[in-house]
């Protein structure tokens, strides 16, 4: 088999421009919304709730922090595909039960929710931890109790240094979120990655999945940038002009000595 | 005759411990009303954590701790720090905020103003300080002098009846002190009550009404500026004079 062969074997493969032609609609309408749904859903909930986490991580009641240390530690450590597994395949049958729907959508974010809530939990405590003690200690003299100091001051703080971490978290859950076709979605609740699979499948060609690559990669690499771009602002700050003032008045005095 | 709602304050027999580390074996301390008390003393000797005390930032193990007679120590904590106001060595600004949010947080969470009253107050509060034209900055982009003028500022905006300086100048530069002692010695003529722990000798001799001496957790010697100064009684404090003087 000499090298155009070879060539010409890839490029079948990957890059049939027909094949990637005919699931690029259903990847527009279908794919991409469900995949925004998704992570920004489990984004949302996972970042509630590592909040909760992290305050818990951080608290001095220690019943609180053992169940944040456990459960993090636990999310943290296993693999994503069997966490979702588990849960969506778990608790599927009971959810079945109480609500009658079928649809395992709902598993879907609740699984990537709570994996995602570990991992953001331990990036707010980080921050949370990473801010001077005299912050909570002024804020207390003022006369705020713990909570409105935590939720006022520290917090915020907190949270501002930790943004590019967040970014690369909800980076990562765009990814994640294309596990969720082993839970066996509705036609219509499948993800970028499914819709790749289901029309390689099909077609018997990986072209496809390329377009869901192309997708991926449209929603990812723009947030990466994002992330840099926070990165530096947060590392030099906004742009503002020093007035001279004292510094100036001290290089006067010196002149005059 | 006082500018300020000024009120008296006194620390009985404080005892505290960290662990096995007794830092506070006994303290009295009391700051008439309108008066200013310095702590002078070496590192560790337990004058910051006095003030913490003697706010609730920490509570004491033993002893009392009384504003205008009356013992604080069942009232709420937080209420009680909203009636002391206090500066540290290092500002502790709010570098996410404003100068001026920095002075008025403080009016519109606890004293419940209404956002416009409450940036009025603050910046009749920053007028005071000097530092008005730099409301709307934000701390990083403010001298230590200003950052700590600002500070001032933002503890005074909640009308306390007790000003506490936890060594307000030691994190300055020396060209930048003066501005902050001289802010110092103004709210000390206009009749607050205050406690000074300080490494500067110049102030607590010149501007405080007593002075007392802390080593090792106790109050070793305390009484006029004259007293402690020119005539030390103790080898501990001549020790002490003498090593910064």
């Amino acid at each position: 088999m000499d090298l155009q062969e070879i060539l010409k074997q890839l490029g079948e493969t990957f890059l049939d421009w027909k094949a990637i032609g005919e699931v690029i609609p259903k990847m527009f309408a279908v794919g991409l919304p469900n995949t925004i749904v998704l992570a920004v859903t489990s984004g949302v909930i996972g970042t509630v709730l590592g909040m909760v986490l992290a305050l818990m991580g951080i608290s001095r009641n220690p019943v609180a922090r053992w169940i944040a240390r456990i459960y993090t530690d636990v999310l943290r450590g296993l693999p994503p595909v069997l966490t979702i597994l588990v849960i969506g395949l778990g608790f599927g049958p009971i959810i079945r039960q109480l609500s009658g729907s079928t649809s395992p959508y709902p598993l879907a974010v609740a699984a990537l929710s709570l994996m995602s809530a570990a991992y953001i939990g331990e990036i707010f405590r980080s921050g949370i931890q990473s801010v001077d003690k005299g912050q909570l200690e002024a804020t207390r003299a003022l006369g705020f109790g713990y909570g409105p100091a935590m939720r006022l001051v520290v917090v915020p703080q907190g949270v501002r240094r930790v943004l590019p971490a967040l970014v690369n978290q909800f980076i990562a859950l765009i990814k994640e979120s294309s596990l969720v076709f082993l839970l066996g979605l509705l036609a219509s609740e499948r993800e970028i990655f499914q819709i790749g699979k289901d029309a390689a499948s099909t077609s018997g060609n990986l072209s496809p999945y390329v377009a869901a690559a192309i997708f991926y990669l449209a929603l990812t690499i723009p947030l990466t940038h994002f992330v840099n771009w926070i990165d530096r602002r947060l590392r030099t700050g906004r742009p503002e002009k020093k007035e001279p003032d004292e510094a100036a008045a001290v290089v006067g005095k010196g002149a005059q000595a | 005759m006082s500018e300020f709602a000024s009120g008296t304050l006194t620390a009985k027999n404080i005892h505290l411990s960290f662990g096995s580390n007794h830092v506070l074996r006994g303290i009295d301390l009391h700051v008439e009303k309108g008066t200013t008390a310095s702590v002078i003393g070496p590192s560790g000797s337990g004058k910051s954590t006095l003030l913490r005390v003697m706010n609730r930032l920490i509570e004491p193990e033993q002893g009392d701790i009384l504003l205008d007679g009356r013992s604080v120590l069942k009232d709420n904590p937080d209420e009680l720090r909203r009636r002391i106001g206090m500066v540290f060595q290092q500002f502790n600004l709010f570098p996410h905020k404003t100068v001026v949010e920095n002075v008025s947080l403080a009016l519109r969470k606890l004293r419940g103003m209404s956002k416009e009253q409450a940036r009025e107050d603050a910046l009749a509060q920053l007028d005071l300080v000097g530092l008005k034209h730099k409301a709307d900055a934000r701390p990083a982009n403010l001298s230590g002098g200003q950052q700590q003028r600002v500070a001032i500022a933002r503890a005074l905006a909640m009308k306390p009846e007790v000003m506490f300086f936890d060594e307000a100048t030691s994190a300055l530069d020396p060209e930048l002190v003066k501005g902050v002692l001289a802010l110092m010695t103004d709210l000390a003529k206009g009749g607050m009550t205050m406690v000074v722990v300080t490494h500067e000798m110049g102030f607590s001799r010149n501007v405080s009404d007593t002075v007392t001496f802390m080593d090792a957790g106790v109050v070793v010697e305390t009484g006029s500026p004259e007293q402690l100064f020119t005539e030390p009684r103790t080898d501990r404090l001549k020790g002490f004079l003498s090593d910064v003087l």
